[in-house]
């Protein structure tokens, strides 16, 4: 069970057929196979113990995901937007190392110890040599190997490492995926970056299947849009914010015309229920499927799939409409449960924390050891419930609950609400500390263009749907929520922003 | 008969065949291709073996191949000549059952 294993099989089965395009670039999966075998003796000579990429998406990156595997070094994509102290801080946890960058990093990043800096375009040539040579056909099959190191976006804490050994990731391709179930002229467009777990999902989910991985290495609508209808892409992932971006640019177009475009998936944070609805609307043709899952879990674990979408849409039962922002139904290899504080199993429909157990599933943290329980069971960190049904409601990170006066308050429920309101376009709640009550609620609002709504007026909005505790004691009104690159809200900035006044 | 862990990896005595156990049985199971017993993908191959009359109808890669019991799953990872089998009967190709696409 390694990564090297579906690698070997796309080569063998359909090594003639194209497995990454990027901007001019093709390359068969035969193609990858040589170049990761040149890549990986590249780094079996050097001292390095693991291959990192600071980089956006470019073929160099398949490459390297399986020159690491072969050679049996972890692979470990960071944020290229790192810099300084907070990328220095990283490197030291995975020094010595071979480091792919941008060309134009090269020689400021060689300053940093232990690292053999290699440029991005250096690396290609040097994997893609024409000579014919016989390639070192020996790697490790051990599952219990690293495959992959990601630092995991922080978004409560600094950023940890989540180890994800080949068994994991291995695990969920085979439990997920069918060999060469793709057409041939299948296309995956892929914007998500590679420091994203779905980025590395991607690349091995579509190597396995055979579907040919188009690469936007920065994701503008525009862009997104002009090279789906290029490359005829049939599939692609967003993240909440992506889609919004797109559905913005098409509204008032009517249609998407992407008529190639057969499965849009979106994953990776919340998503309002007002884009997916527009969305549904402006790609009539095309199956949506909601994907959640965590670093920590290999990508996937639960899927709210096409049927699911058309089944709430069109639903007067507003428990059946409600769906339209769950995240489905776990996959059949995946159990969850939801479970209180102390550990205990919840009855449909009440709220705890997420617990996850599968063989996909890692919950270990570089240094810090495995998270999962004794009986195989991983707690998230995610609270949420699963309906009668067992679709499963999303509420965010434990983490984030405020705790007023003994009361337990998901800021999702109050955010909710708020973004029901016709004139709010997006709302961030928190917890502030409070004297009184330990930790008081307050929002941070954003209204649409040309629209304005007053604190006395959300806050009666608030108080005439949920209780008044629930009701947020102060609001701030800004120009724009802070997220990062991958979509997820930053509630540190909101907190310390609004702390600031 | 040996104990199989999902995982391991093995090939034909007999032919090109190389599979991955991807679900075993807890107790010993004999699986062969082409007749003779699998062997370790790293072992070395008894030499000069072919493969047995019945027992040569083909792997396909990729395909998960099934015993009736449905307790042993074993992923074809390289195809070959010789057909798979366990406890005297042919393993059978398992039906897909596709998920939706979701990265």
């Amino acid at each position: 069970m390694n990564l090297m294993m579906l690698l070997e099989m796309a080569a063998e089965g359909m090594g003639d057929r194209v497995g990454v395009v990027s901007g001019d670039t093709r390359l068969t999966y035969g193609e990858i196979f040589e170049a990761s075998g040149r890549a990986a003796a590249r780094l079996r000579s050097s001292d390095a113990e693991h291959l990192a990429i600071l980089d956006i998406s470019s073929p160099a990156l398949p490459i390297a995901v399986f020159a690491a595997a072969w050679a049996g070094k972890p692979f470990v994509p960071l944020n290229y937007r790192l810099t300084g102290a907070e990328l220095e801080a990283l490197v030291g946890q995975i020094t010595p190392a071979q480091l792919i960058t941008e060309n134009e990093r090269v020689d400021s990043l060689a300053e940093l110890a232990g690292l053999e800096v290699i440029g991005r375009d250096d690396y290609l040539a040097g994997a893609r040599r024409a000579e014919a040579e016989s390639l070192d056909r020996e790697w490790s099959m051990d599952p219990d190997e690293i495959a992959i190191l990601l630092f995991t976006s922080g978004t409560t804490g600094p950023p940890k490492a989540a180890v994800i050994r080949h068994k994991h990731l291995v695990s969920y391709i085979l439990m997920s995926v069918e060999f060469m179930s793709a057409d041939e002229n299948d296309a995956a467009l892929v914007c998500v970056p590679p420091y994203h777990i779905a980025g590395m999902a991607a690349i091995a989910s579509s190597v396995y299947s055979g579907r040919r991985i188009v690469q936007l290495p920065n994701f503008t609508a525009e862009s997104w849009l002009e090279l789906a209808r290029k490359e005829e892409i049939t599939n692609a992932f967003v993240v909440p914010t992506m889609l919004a971006r797109i559905v913005e640019l098409l509204e008032g177009q009517g249609s998407a015309d992407l008529p190639h475009l057969r499965a849009l998936s979106y994953g990776g944070g919340k998503m309002p229920q007002s884009i997916i609805e527009r969305a549904l609307e402006l790609f009539p043709e095309t199956n949506f499927a909601n994907a959640y899952g965590l670093t920590e879990t290999s990508s996937t674990i639960s899927i709210l799939g096409p049927e699911d979408h058309r089944a709430a849409i069109s639903s007067d039962d507003s428990r059946v409409r409600r769906r339209l922002v769950s995240v489905g139904q776990p996959l059949p290899s995946i159990e969850v449960e939801i479970r209180d504080g102390d550990g205990q199993a919840l009855a449909a429909n009440e709220r705890g924390e997420i617990y996850v157990r599968g063989e996909q599933v890692s919950g270990e943290y570089l240094g810090k050891g495995s998270l999962v329980l004794e009986d195989g069971f991983f707690p998230t960190r995610d609270g949420g419930s699963l309906d009668e049904d067992g679709y499963l409601f999303i509420e965010g990170r434990i983490d984030d609950i405020i705790v007023r006066g003994g009361e337990n308050i998901s800021p999702g429920e109050i955010e909710d609400v708020l973004l029901e309101h016709e004139a709010v376009s997006d709302a961030a709640v928190v917890g502030l500390p409070d004297e009184q009550w330990g930790e008081k609620v307050v929002a941070a609002v954003v209204c649409k263009p040309d629209a304005r709504a007053t604190e006395a007026e959300l806050q009666q909005w608030v108080k005439d749907r949920l209780r008044s505790s629930r009701t947020p004691e102060s609001f701030e009104f800004w120009p724009e929520l802070p997220y990062n690159e991958t979509g997820k809200l930053l509630r540190r900035t909101v907190r310390a922003r609004l702390m600031a006044g | 008969m040996a104990v199989l862990k999902a995982g391991t990896r093995l090939k034909s005595a007999v032919c090109n065949t190389e599979v991955m156990v991807v679900a075993a049985p807890k107790d010993e199971v004999d699986v062969s291709c082409g007749g003779a017993p699998l062997v370790a993908l790293g072992g070395e191959a008894p030499g000069g073996g072919e493969i047995a009359e019945g027992a040569g109808e083909g792997t396909q890669i990729g395909k998960r191949y099934i015993n009736e019991a449905g307790d042993l799953e074993i992923l074809c990872t390289k195809p070959g000549e010789g057909s798979l089998a366990s406890g005297g009967a042919l393993l059978t190709i398992k039906g897909a059952k596709p998920l939706p696409s979701s990265d």
